[in-house]
């Protein structure tokens, strides 16, 4: 049995609907994302990415379809679904009155981390993301992309085993763009499952694995990133989407 | 660049070997830790208690000035006026306790967490409670100095302890089913008070006979009618919160 379960992917998403009154946003959507592998998910505004990534996450039901990470079916075990993941969404999912260290705190305990390692692993990431020094300032004083870093630090400070990230640079600087990239590499390196929607094609291929392209609900293009070369893949992109783009 | 497609990784901390059953927080510890970072996050900015005090104080100053009564029409409005006004300043603080977490994307954060959804309808009800009782504490005051009678009562006090568990219960619950909605603070009210009804009137009429030294048959069943309200209501948020949060 558990060698049936390792073997299978670790994110599937079979036949998922999605309808918003009578507006259909996903139509029968099939994904599957092995172990340890990184997809960048491309698409254009409204083709359903965050739809889907809500999906997964437990945070919306799907209308039909069936969904199962790590084994784990939604909805009916939610809780275990949600215990090892990590997501990183348009909003920072943060509280602007608390500190950087009182809200990671708050997700520590939240996540049941042990009392012990909860300080240590908070002082740890509020490093890694460059807030140490603002981690008993409140959130509120901070800029966007000090909030989008503390952000990063909340959804990998459980150490879950798959990140769902949407549209995570929105808002990043440069320094912080970079941050957030090495801080992806040492995800992935780690093994870590990885869901990343975004509209950078050029950085999507550079990080990813494999890249799908999600066009009015469905998956209408779906490529390890071996196989296609970064330079043709914004005419790639304009073929299958019908989007003009530069990127 | 990380491992290539289908690749899995082999650590302890992954689900590489199968199902992984990562840890679900405590229940009731779950309920703590969010209840503690309500009124953390209040006491740090205090902008529901302060609207809810100021509201109150000037709804006891309006009754006041407004209905000039005599001892005993005093003696008989008296819990009218407090729970009257019980109700509306803890809807001003209820429309917004889980407006403010929507609006900052922040319950998304609550909702990934790996805790029974009931925990956190338990956690922002304790927060919400807390608030509308150190409303009514205010309120008890406020209204033994304008009305001249003593409301600061244990049977009072307990009546008061009982009809705000009932109304914040109710109250949290529908709170998250407006949040949604665009017209949610119109919204909350007119679902609301049809429901507090049998609360409201249990409380007044039971405070009502208590300040008229009535033998404890006449506010015995009132007393009776608020514990059933209260089993009620909390059966009714444990069975429901988590469909009504979900998209």
């Amino acid at each position: 049995m558990i060698d049936e379960v390792a073997a299978r992917p670790m994110i599937e998403a079979q036949k998922l609907v999605k309808i918003f009154g009578v507006n259909p946003v996903l139509r029968g959507l099939d994904l599957d994302v092995q172990r340890g592998e990184f997809l960048a998910l491309l698409g254009p505004n409204g083709s359903g990415k965050t739809t889907l990534l809500r999906i997964l996450a437990a945070l919306a039901r799907p209308t039909s379809g069936t969904v199962r990470i790590g084994g784990w079916e939604l909805p009916g075990e939610a809780d275990y679904v949600r215990a090892q993941l990590g997501v990183v969404s348009h909003m920072p999912l943060l509280y602007d009155t608390l500190t950087a260290e009182e809200n990671l705190l708050f997700f520590a305990r939240l996540y049941d981390l042990p009392r012990g390692e909860r300080r240590d692993r908070v002082h740890t990431m509020l490093r890694r993301v460059g807030l140490h020094r603002r981690a008993r300032d409140v959130v509120r004083t901070f800029s966007r992309g000090m909030v989008q870093r503390l952000a990063i630090a909340r959804a990998v400070l459980h150490d879950p085993a798959v990140l769902l990230l949407d549209e995570p640079y929105t808002g990043l600087d440069q320094d912080a763009a970079a941050l957030l990239d090495d801080l992806l590499g040492e995800v992935a390196a780690a093994g870590r499952t990885v869901i990343m929607t975004t509209h950078d094609l050029r950085r999507g291929h550079a990080l990813a694995d494999r890249i799908a392209i999600l066009s009015r609900g469905t998956i209408v293009y779906d490529v390890s990133c071996h196989a296609v070369a970064a330079a043709d893949l914004p005419g790639l992109y304009a073929d299958v989407t019908g989007a003009v783009t530069t990127r | 660049m990380s491992a290539p497609p289908g690749n899995a990784h082999s650590t302890p901390n992954k689900p590489s070997a199968g199902r992984v059953r990562r840890p679900v927080t405590a229940y009731w510890r779950a309920v703590g830790v969010i209840a503690w970072k309500d009124l953390r996050a209040e006491i740090r900015s205090r902008e529901l208690v302060t609207s809810m005090i100021l509201f109150t104080l000037m709804t006891v100053m309006v009754f006041s000035l407004a209905l000039e009564l005599d001892a005993d029409a005093r003696q008989n409005t008296v819990a009218g006026v407090l729970w009257v006004t019980v109700v509306f300043a803890g809807m001003l603080g209820l429309s917004r306790s889980l407006a403010a977490e929507k609006d900052r994307g922040s319950l998304d954060a609550l909702l990934l967490a790996p805790i029974d959804r009931s925990a956190l309808f338990f956690g922002k009800m304790i927060g919400n409670l807390v608030f509308v009782l150190v409303v009514a504490g205010v309120l008890m005051f406020a209204l033994t100095v304008m009305f001249n009678i003593t409301l600061i009562r244990p049977l009072i006090v307990l009546f008061v302890l009982l009809g705000s568990i009932g109304f914040t219960t109710v109250g949290t619950l529908f709170s998250s089913m407006s949040v949604h909605a665009r017209a949610r603070e119109t919204l909350l009210p007119i679902l609301l008070l049809p429901v507090v009804l049998p609360i409201l009137i249990s409380a007044v009429r039971g405070s009502t006979a208590i300040l008229n030294d009535l033998p404890s048959d006449d506010w015995l069943p009132w007393l009776q009618l608020l514990v059933v309200a209260d089993v009620i209501f909390l059966a009714a948020g444990y069975a429901l919160f988590d469909f009504v949060v979900e998209e």
